[in-house]
């Protein structure tokens, strides 16, 4: 009796560590994942009018070349911003891994960027892009060059919502990669130095086979958020000029609350889900299909 | 050609000196144990001979050539990681191969060696596998391996058997006394543990305290130690040390008074020592036995009885407290609290001088 009481006990012990989380994540990420795929079946807007409609969004998806320039500058920030950041994140992580006052306080600069608010980094960088007064405006002007109207020529937009987003993004991989090379042994580095190897064979050999798994969980985290980027594209430029810099998730955010076609926006929020879910599956298989599983 | 030497080699961390003058010369194809406490300083050495610690001063050189200047790969040296420090991710084929592709060398060359070594090594079979594929004897085979085909003049093993358990490291410490045979170079091991250092090497060199104590072969050190520490750290028991006073001497050998009574005939020349000076006597547990019934002897009591199956040690205290270590061949039983009279072979006695000096009995006649 005891015994059977105990064991039930100890699994409700259990159940009750996990159940809030487990609470919350159904409450804000399964079932919402669900009503959206319910929903981006139907012709919805934000009154709760349902009106089933099958695969038509869907199928309007696939034909609307709004939604295609906003995919295609989407996938070009995306492969802006994450192959740049993950190379300059670890040349800086490799650079701040050792003691010492000064990369300590270097790690903290450069980990602080990432607690400032979407808002608070496009209004910095607001102040260096605009044309009139701008920094990089003020620098031309005094070499006696006219300002680059970076937030409404076609063509800068992009990379300049990508500088930004680097600027912004790079404490949190920083902080990953210096985690992953603290993991790495010493004494391997210290065999490496016995086996005569240069600087750069140890950084090829030794150091980025040693921090593969972190390199990959960066790419992938990256990816998956900068292919939802939303706030620099919209505080910065609105998506303009004339679309340029429209974004998936700024286009989902004008169709659901603006132009209050709810479904359609969720259709396309579910497929921008699918893609996400395919592209770090991929990345992830690339990476580990030739290791052995792990013990 | 000539080995390893180190000259006046002195290192601090910050304020903390960890050694200090050291200098030794080894012999090429010499095996050498550095032998001492944690924290003594051997492995600073070892890693100043690597070329992973810089030194502040004095020189190393190997082959005639000085090369404490020298890159660490550019030494001509391989060293055996306490942890092997293989490469994770790589086979181990990879791992033997790497430090002979930074090397340069042809690559049918670095084939051959990497055979050959495994061969020796017995770890053919596992060449394509990687380090956590292996168990802990096949890693450090495959260190060890590692560093072979460098083929270099000098071997440096770090604590190579204190990760191995009991079995296991009696069997490497055969594959290492075979190692030293098969490689035309010096070895240089670090270890705490004396047994593995009276076993393998040809010469062992105690460091404690930031200096070399005394450097000679297992015999000179276990029969002559140069001091109190080493006399105290080399020895399984350790040697009883009991205070004494010198009270005269008798044909040219030193006469000693125990604390409690009792007056030893040494077989120490007086030379170097004066009379009435305070002395510990130094006595190993094979020059102490059980005095036969009715003999006379130093009545003791016993604390701690060890018995190995070949011999006994008994941990006894003497009247006035000094501890003393006595042998009994085979099975003894004696038990903890029996009174006891030990004999002392007082002619194998060492004196040690209040500075630590020591005095050894002369060759009995």
């Amino acid at each position: 009796m005891t015994t059977a009481a105990g064991a039930w006990r100890e699994r409700l012990a259990g159940y009750a560590f996990v159940g809030p989380f487990l609470a919350v994540y159904a409450a804000v990420l399964v079932v919402p994942l669900i009503m959206g795929l319910y929903i981006s079946l139907n012709n919805a807007d934000l009154f709760g009018r349902r009106e089933w409609v099958g695969l038509a969004n869907y199928v309007q998806a696939m034909g609307d070349p709004v939604l295609h320039q906003a995919l295609g500058n989407t996938l070009v920030l995306a492969l802006l911003i994450v192959p740049p950041l993950t190379a300059i994140a670890l040349m800086l992580a490799l650079a701040l891994n050792r003691p010492g006052r000064l990369a300590a306080v270097l790690r903290g600069v450069f980990f602080s960027s990432l607690v400032l608010s979407v808002t608070i980094v496009t209004l910095i960088w607001r102040f260096i892009l605009v044309p009139d007064a701008g920094l990089i405006a003020e620098g031309l002007e005094a070499l006696g060059r006219p300002p680059i109207p970076f937030l409404s020529d076609p063509d800068l937009v992009i990379p300049a919502i990508a500088v930004t987003t680097l600027w912004w993004s790079l404490g949190f991989p920083i902080m990953l990669l210096l985690a992953g090379l603290q993991q790495v042994p010493g004494d391997i580095y210290e065999a490496a130095a016995l086996d005569g190897a240069s600087r750069w064979t140890v950084l090829r050999r030794i150091t980025l086979p040693a921090i593969r798994r972190t390199l990959l969980l960066v790419v992938m985290l990256q990816t998956a958020a900068q292919l939802q980027i939303f706030g620099q594209a919209q505080l910065l430029t609105g998506g303009g000029p004339g679309g340029a810099s429209r974004t998936i998730v700024l286009y989902i955010f004008e169709v659901s609350f603006g132009r209050w076609e709810l479904g359609y926006a969720t259709a396309i929020a579910e497929l921008l889900f699918g893609m996400i879910l395919t592209l770090t599956l991929l990345q992830y298989w690339l990476v580990t299909r030739h290791e052995e599983p792990r013990p | 050609m000539s080995g390893l030497k180190l000259i006046d080699v002195s290192k601090s961390y910050g304020a903390t000196r960890v050694l200090d003058g050291v200098s030794l010369a080894i012999a090429p194809r010499e095996f050498i144990a550095f032998l001492g406490p944690s924290g003594s300083g051997k492995s600073t050495l070892l890693r100043i001979i690597a070329g992973l610690e810089s030194l502040d001063a004095g020189e190393v050189r190997l082959g005639g050539a000085r090369i404490d200047t020298l890159a660490p790969g550019a030494r001509g040296i391989a060293m055996v990681f306490q942890h092997y420090a293989l490469y994770p991710h790589m086979t181990v084929r990879e791992n033997m191969a790497f430090g002979l592709v930074n090397a340069h060398v042809p690559k049918d060359e670095i084939a051959r060696r990497i055979a050959q070594a495994a061969e020796i090594l017995e770890i053919t079979a596992q060449l394509d596998k990687k380090p956590a594929q292996m168990s802990g004897g096949q890693r450090q085979r495959v260190a060890i391996g590692r560093a072979i085909v460098k083929q270099p003049q000098l071997f440096l093993l770090d604590e190579p058997l204190s990760n191995l358990d009991a079995a296991l490291r009696n069997r490497t410490r055969v594959e290492l006394a075979q190692l030293r045979n098969r490689v035309d170079a010096a070895l240089i091991m670090v270890t705490h543990d004396q047994a593995e250092a009276m076993t393998l090497a040809d010469r062992i060199v105690i460091i404690n305290d930031r200096r070399i104590q005394q450097v000679g072969t297992p015999a000179e050190v276990y029969a002559r130690p140069a001091n109190a520490f080493v006399a105290r750290f080399v020895g399984s028991p350790a040697m009883a040390m009991l205070p004494a006073t010198l009270d005269g001497a008798e044909g040219g050998r030193v006469q000693a008074r125990l604390a409690e009574g009792t007056m030893l005939r040494t077989a120490v020349p007086t030379r170097g020592l004066e009379q009435g000076a305070a002395v510990e006597i130094g006595l190993r547990p094979e020059h102490v036995t059980l005095a036969a019934p009715g003999a006379e002897g130093l009545p003791a009591r016993v604390e701690l009885v060890e018995r190995l199956g070949d011999r006994t040690f008994i941990y006894a205290r003497l009247a006035g407290g000094p501890e003393i270590i006595a042998h009994a061949p085979g099975f003894s039983q004696v038990r903890p609290g029996d009174e006891v009279r030990l004999a002392i072979d007082a002619a194998a006695a060492h004196i040690f001088a209040a500075d630590g000096t020591a005095h050894h009995p002369d060759a009995r006649p």
